[in-house]
């Protein structure tokens, strides 16, 4: 963690809760846990990030963690790429889908509807432009105006959390308490 | 997600116009990426577009320009922010004028 703050600069309430929640979980808090717990008041996107993640959609959970490890890896940032692979893998209950995609778009074993806005969403994290008739190819492809929207949503949160995650340069956790926090984040969410 | 707008613009007002230690119209440019002197430039130009070259010496720097690091915290908060708003915001414009074409495909 880039910023001392980030570390060790929390209210003592909240320095109290980092310390249950080593206790709970078994191990250290991962550092976008630190992030979120930091002046909640000024940052604290957990609602948009839930809402993007957990609230209706079209899409599965595990379709929407997809799309976050997705944009993570866009965005070049190991730490959401590991942590949202963990959290979809789990929810999908399909290691090979997520594996897949994340290596190959064009070849993985996916719905046409989910590989079209995973190439959209990718097309847009990495800056290119992004017209109609990139729009009118996942419509095309079977995904609804409504999904699309979804989507997008899921993109804001992790284009904002991905970059974060670089520019403070948070720790790559162990898998263990990656695994950790990818069975929080679905029974809890990100609130 | 009809609540996504509302959070959205929540969150973008909370971090240009909340409280915070760097002042607003410090906030607002690197939100913008635009409008800053060197070392910002340079800080905020990565967080928006390149945001894993991010270095521990363009922090210092930002340290020795005079900074806190609650005031770097912040900037580095409204850039990203600023970044994927840009993006998002012009996405759903490229649905919008998919949607209203009527010579779309589907």
């Amino acid at each position: 963690m880039r910023l001392q703050i980030l570390d060790r600069g929390h209210r003592l309430p909240t320095k109290a809760l980092l310390a249950v929640i080593r206790v709970v979980s078994g191990h250290p808090v991962v550092d976008a846990v630190k992030l979120a717990l930091y002046r909640p008041d000024f940052y604290g996107a957990g609602a948009l990030t839930h809402e993007a993640m957990r609230g209706r959609s079209d899409w599965s959970v595990g379709d929407r963690e997809l799309m976050a490890a997705f944009v993570a890896q866009t965005l070049e940032s190991p730490f959401c790429v590991a942590a949202h692979s963990a959290t979809s893998t789990l929810s999908l209950g399909d290691t090979a889908k997520v594996t897949a995609t994340l290596a190959d778009l064009d070849t993985a074993p996916i719905e046409e509807p989910l590989r079209a806005t995973l190439r959209m969403l990718g097309k847009v994290a990495s800056e290119q432009v992004i017209d109609a008739d990139d729009m009118r190819a996942v419509l095309a492809a079977g995904a609804t105006p409504a999904q699309i929207e979804d989507a997008l949503a899921v993109g804001l949160a992790f284009g904002i959390t991905a970059r974060l995650a670089n520019a403070f340069d948070f720790d790559l956790a162990t898998p263990a308490a990656m695994n950790s926090g990818a069975k929080h984040l679905l029974r809890r969410g990100y609130r | 997600m009809t609540d996504i707008a509302q959070l959205h613009r929540e969150l973008v007002a909370r971090v240009l116009g909340g409280d915070g230690m760097a002042p607003p119209d410090l906030r607002r440019a690197a939100f913008d990426d635009a409008n800053l002197d060197e070392p910002l430039r340079t800080l905020v130009g990565k967080v928006a577009h390149h945001a894993r070259l991010v270095t521990d010496d363009d922090i210092a720097a930002a340290r020795a320009a005079g900074l806190s690091e609650d005031q770097i915290f912040e900037i580095v908060v409204c850039a990203a922010i600023g970044q994927a708003d840009r993006q998002y915001t012009g996405a759903l414009a490229a649905l919008a004028a998919a949607t209203a074409d009527p010579g779309r495909s589907k």
